[in-house]
């Protein structure tokens, strides 16, 4: 039949679309977004001259491309994307990791920085550890293989994981990672962001706390403007009371939270994005 | 008159053309629906039909288990349609039956013909659908409650999927029959129908109807269809438009 369509993975480089650029449609499955002389983009598919959107999303349209930027669904992986795993399965050269994809991720132990012989990937990760990984290759079969060589990967010891939906991390980063900056500034905390929405946060317990109600703040709120200045309003409302709590805690609780290094393995400890 | 169980049978239509609860013919229960009533699965929906309250939550796609159903080249779409044990005058034996393994297997091929299972190779996208309270028509509710959580998962798909059960009853043709119609009725055609194209990707028949009726009872549920449409649309526009979040994974 006349039908083609084009998966929405494809597509170009998932870009930080501002917020006021543009027509912005809410269109559901169904819903016909284009005719004749477009093309269908991602989240769209074609019958005949038509042009229909096949999720739910934001009609954005890039002449020629007819093209829905969905607004839910779980996370769908790009190359070179930096993703906070757990590992849900160990096997004798691999571990699986589930990162909020469709498929279950392999982290192969030749894609670690250490030297395990085949058998004993038990004792570097186990089920239920936290890794922070990259997005190493796609393909066609759906699978997905990450590695943990690089910057700041690694196992994420300690801590808690955060979990907002996928199409919220360009505005966690904020543009050139203002909003993660102000962030992790006026809290102390240390952060990893994942490109699959979910974010690792550890430190004092009230910065954690600060950072999780930020990224909630963010998650319902996204799409409002003037986002920065409520999230770092937000922040210095609850600032004083953190001071507080902070300096009646015991001096080792509070030094000792920026730099907690695993003792067996030790990876090179996330970055602060 | 005094013939036995003749009073157990409720006159089903009026000279005037009502029915039981006062409907015309062509006539659909109150439908309310609401999108993403729940934040563990990655989709869900909650449909209130006449008295029939049906759950549908959507996960997926995630890996497939068992491991061997598979498939190297697409998405698998499993469905479970249950009913609770309290979703019915008298207690309904929980658990798997052959009446809902039918209903489960029919609603997943039905979803089955409108994802784009290709998008996905070898996971599967799984669709749970608890009848809370039946009054007949719960496979159409399911398959409405099911479609809007799939769209609220973010699942790409041909279209919304609208369904209604059309009828025979007291030789009439009515549309969406509530219990004592089903029960008592001649007839009972529930159906599912992609609105963008008009296909058919679910349609049973219990009872007997001329070629004739069958013809204006096809009729009637496109219809029906089309109007459960918009109420599905309706319900997915109210929870995008005033959150304008993406469901919380």
């Amino acid at each position: 039949m006349g039908r083609s369509h084009r998966p929405h993975r494809r597509g170009g480089r998932r870009d930080e679309s501002s917020p006021e650029s543009g027509e912005r449609v809410l269109v559901l499955p169904g819903d016909q977004v284009a005719g004749a002389g477009w093309k269908p983009g991602r989240g769209t598919y074609r019958v005949g001259e038509r042009i229909f959107a096949s999720v739910l999303g934001l009609y954005q349209p890039r002449p020629p491309l007819a093209q829905v930027v969905p607004l839910n669904g779980r996370y769908i992986p790009k190359e070179g994307d930096e993703v906070i795993g757990t590992v849900v399965d160990v096997q004798g050269t691999f571990w699986l990791l589930n990162i909020g994809a469709p498929r279950w991720a392999p982290l192969h132990m030749t894609g670690t920085p250490w030297s395990i012989e085949i058998g004993e990937t038990q004792n570097y990760l186990r089920v239920g550890d936290a890794v922070l990984v990259r997005v190493e290759s796609l393909e066609a079969t759906g699978r997905i293989g990450v590695t943990m060589l690089g910057d700041g990967l690694g196992k994420l010891e300690g801590g808690m994981i955060i979990t907002v939906s996928p199409a919220k991390i360009p505005r966690v980063i904020g543009r050139g990672a203002s909003m993660i900056q102000t962030i992790t500034r006026l809290t102390g905390a240390r952060v990893a962001v994942g490109r699959n929405g979910r974010i690792w946060i550890d430190g004092a317990p009230e910065a954690i706390q600060r950072v999780a109600e930020s990224l909630r703040l963010i998650d319902d709120e996204g799409h409002r403007p003037g986002l920065t200045e409520r999230v770092e309003s937000y922040l210095a409302a609850t600032a004083s009371s953190a001071d507080l709590l902070m300096r009646s805690a015991p001096r080792s609780l509070v030094d000792a939270a920026p730099e907690r290094e695993g003792p067996e393995p030790d990876g090179p400890g996330p970055d602060e994005l | 008159m005094g013939s036995v169980g003749a009073k157990d049978v409720p006159i089903l239509m009026t000279p005037d053309g009502r029915r039981i609860d006062g409907r015309r013919w062509d006539e659909l229960r109150p439908i309310h629906i609401v999108a993403g009533p729940l934040r563990q699965a990655d989709g869900s929906a909650f449909v209130e039909w006449g008295a029939n309250k049906v759950m549908a939550a959507v996960y997926g796609p995630r890996e497939v288990h068992p491991r061997h159903l598979q498939e190297n080249h697409r998405a698998i779409v499993q469905c479970r349609y249950n009913m609770a044990a309290f979703s019915v005058d008298e207690r309904k034996r929980p658990g798997l039956d052959r009446r809902s393994q039918e209903i489960s297997k029919v609603i997943a091929e039905a979803f089955d013909s409108v994802v784009f299972a290709e998008e996905f190779p070898r996971t599967s996208i799984d669709v749970y659908i608890e009848v809370l309270q039946a009054n007949a028509g719960t496979r159409c509710a399911g398959v409405v409650a099911a479609s809007v959580a799939l769209a609220d998962a973010g699942i790409p798909m041909v279209d919304l999927l609208p369904a209604v059960a059309v009828g025979k009853v007291a030789g009439e043709i009515v549309l969406d029959l509530k219990k004592e119609e089903d029960n008592f009725g001649e007839a009972d055609l529930p159906m599912a129908m992609v609105p963008q194209s008009g296909r058919m990707v679910l349609l049973q028949m219990e009872g007997h109807m001329t070629r004739d009726e069958l013809s204006k009872a096809l009729d009637l549920g496109v219809k029906g269809c089309r109007d459960v449409h918009e109420k599905m649309k309706e319900a997915l526009r109210t929870r995008y438009t005033t959150t304008d979040a993406g469901a919380e994974a």
